[in-house]
């Protein structure tokens, strides 16, 4: 019969805590390094390449994550990979992830004022240094908050990877509020750890973004 | 490797996915709906000088912003029954897309009414317009044209969002894919179309949003 809610049961929880952290830092890392590739494909002089990345970007954001999850997963499987279903859904994540993470960092590129292409090949950088130290550096701090919030998004998405099977925190949670019939304790134990680790970050971005505007108002 | 695709089973379940597209655009019509009332309703309470309402709509807009739509969901539909509160799923999920699209439209309606400019409505006074025409011509028109891109966006993310009510089987486009893949066990085939749906859906939806934007809100800013 079931249990009750105690100590063993919270560290179960705190154990799913783990894998949301570990699985959304591995999606946030592989996404940074893809979305960059992406945001960089976004803005090249090669129509074919701005095209495909627009495809892959549009198809990204106009379709459920879940949906991507289950794909991604299944897809997988029938390519006649065995992967662990962690590497399945990290993979997916990361997918997920370098779309969105690109289309912020294309609109922060953009964004730059196109003086400061013209004076980086004005003064004969060429595309790599041009890009690494004189375009990116101001992007991505104009691209900061968004990015942020787009990790909150992604710590939250990782819920969806219960979906499949993948025992992470909200996972955790719906076995422990089977064992122990507490579902209101429970989800709002879960709800908590979610919002202990979403709210800080949050804050933090919108404290950066109020500190951009000030600048950008003087 | 003995696999071969065989959509002939998607194909075959084809009506049933199209009444759930159908379903899908209803649950997330339901609840964007909601959320605008909310959304409406959270503004002016957000507005007010109790400082308890204020603190309660920032509460709620953080609460939901920072928690999972899945364990939102499981909230209400696991948890909700011990007080004694149960609902039938598509009512959890129409509440629940409604609470977490609220919470989103709070913001976004917000950010419309600090753009209303105080000096427009005053010149409008002063050209002898009345007070209904100067709310709706210089108030209301143009916030809904600075929210509009951002309320139809989050329309869509809702819309996607709501292949997440499948997880308490709320009858929708995903609770159908899975009932035909539990059937058929062609998982991937299954999935892939109905992301195709779910593509056409959101691309539906924006092109629709952009056409009625154009009609509408088609006048020089400055």
């Amino acid at each position: 019969m079931g249990t009750t809610f105690g100590l063993g049961e919270l560290g179960f929880l705190i154990q799913g805590l783990k894998w949301t952290v570990l699985l959304a830092a591995i999606a946030f890392v592989g996404g940074g390094i893809g979305g960059l590739g992406v945001a960089l494909a976004r803005v090249s002089t090669s129509k074919p390449l701005r095209r495909i990345t627009g495809g892959y970007i549009a198809l990204f954001q106009g379709t459920p994550l879940l949906m991507q999850l289950f794909v991604i997963y299944y897809g997988l499987g029938l390519m006649g990979l065995m992967l662990p279903a962690w590497v399945a859904v990290a993979i997916a994540f990361t997918l997920h992830a370098s779309a969105f993470l690109g289309e912020i960092w294309r609109g922060a590129i953009e964004a730059l004022p196109k003086g400061q292409f013209e004076a980086a090949r004005a003064l004969g950088l060429h595309y790599v240094p041009r890009m690494r130290d004189v375009i990116l550096p101001q992007a991505l701090r104009i691209a900061l908050p968004a990015t942020i919030g787009f990790l909150v998004q992604l710590i939250k998405g990782t819920s969806l990877a219960a979906i499949v099977g993948f025992i992470e925190l909200a996972r955790a949670g719906q076995i422990v509020s089977n064992q122990t019939y507490a579902p209101l304790l429970v989800f709002t134990v879960v709800g908590a750890l979610y919002f202990a680790l979403c709210w800080p970050l949050s804050l933090y971005g919108s404290r950066i973004e109020g500190r951009i505007a000030r600048a950008t108002a003087r | 490797m003995g696999y071969t695709l065989d959509f002939s089973v998607v194909i075959d379940a084809l009506p049933s996915l199209l009444w759930g597209c159908l379903a899908t655009i209803g649950l997330a019509q339901s609840g964007m709906s909601l959320a605008l009332v909310i959304g409406v309703a959270g503004v002016v309470a957000r507005g007010s000088n109790q400082r308890w309402l204020r603190g309660l709509v920032i509460g709620f807009v953080e609460l939901i912003r920072n928690t999972p739509f899945l364990v939102q969901i499981f909230f209400l539909f696991f948890a909700l029954p011990h007080i004694g509160l149960t609902l039938n799923p598509t009512v959890t999920a129409i509440l629940a897309l409604g609470l977490n699209g609220g919470a989103y439209a709070i913001e976004i309606i917000r950010g419309g009414v600090q753009s209303i400019d105080k000096g427009q409505i005053e010149a409008g006074l002063a050209l002898g317009l009345h007070k209904g025409q100067v709310f709706r011509m210089i108030v209301l028109k143009p916030a809904l044209r600075a929210i509009y891109p951002s309320l139809t966006g989050q329309f869509i993310m809702l819309t996607l969002t709501s292949s997440i009510c499948s997880a308490i089987a709320a009858y929708e486009l995903t609770s159908v894919a899975q009932r035909i893949e539990s059937d058929t066990f062609r998982s991937f085939e299954v999935y892939f179309t109905i992301t195709g749906l779910y593509l056409a859906i959101s691309w539906l939806m924006m092109t629709g949003f952009s056409v009625f934007s154009r009609r509408y809100f088609n006048y020089p800013t400055r």
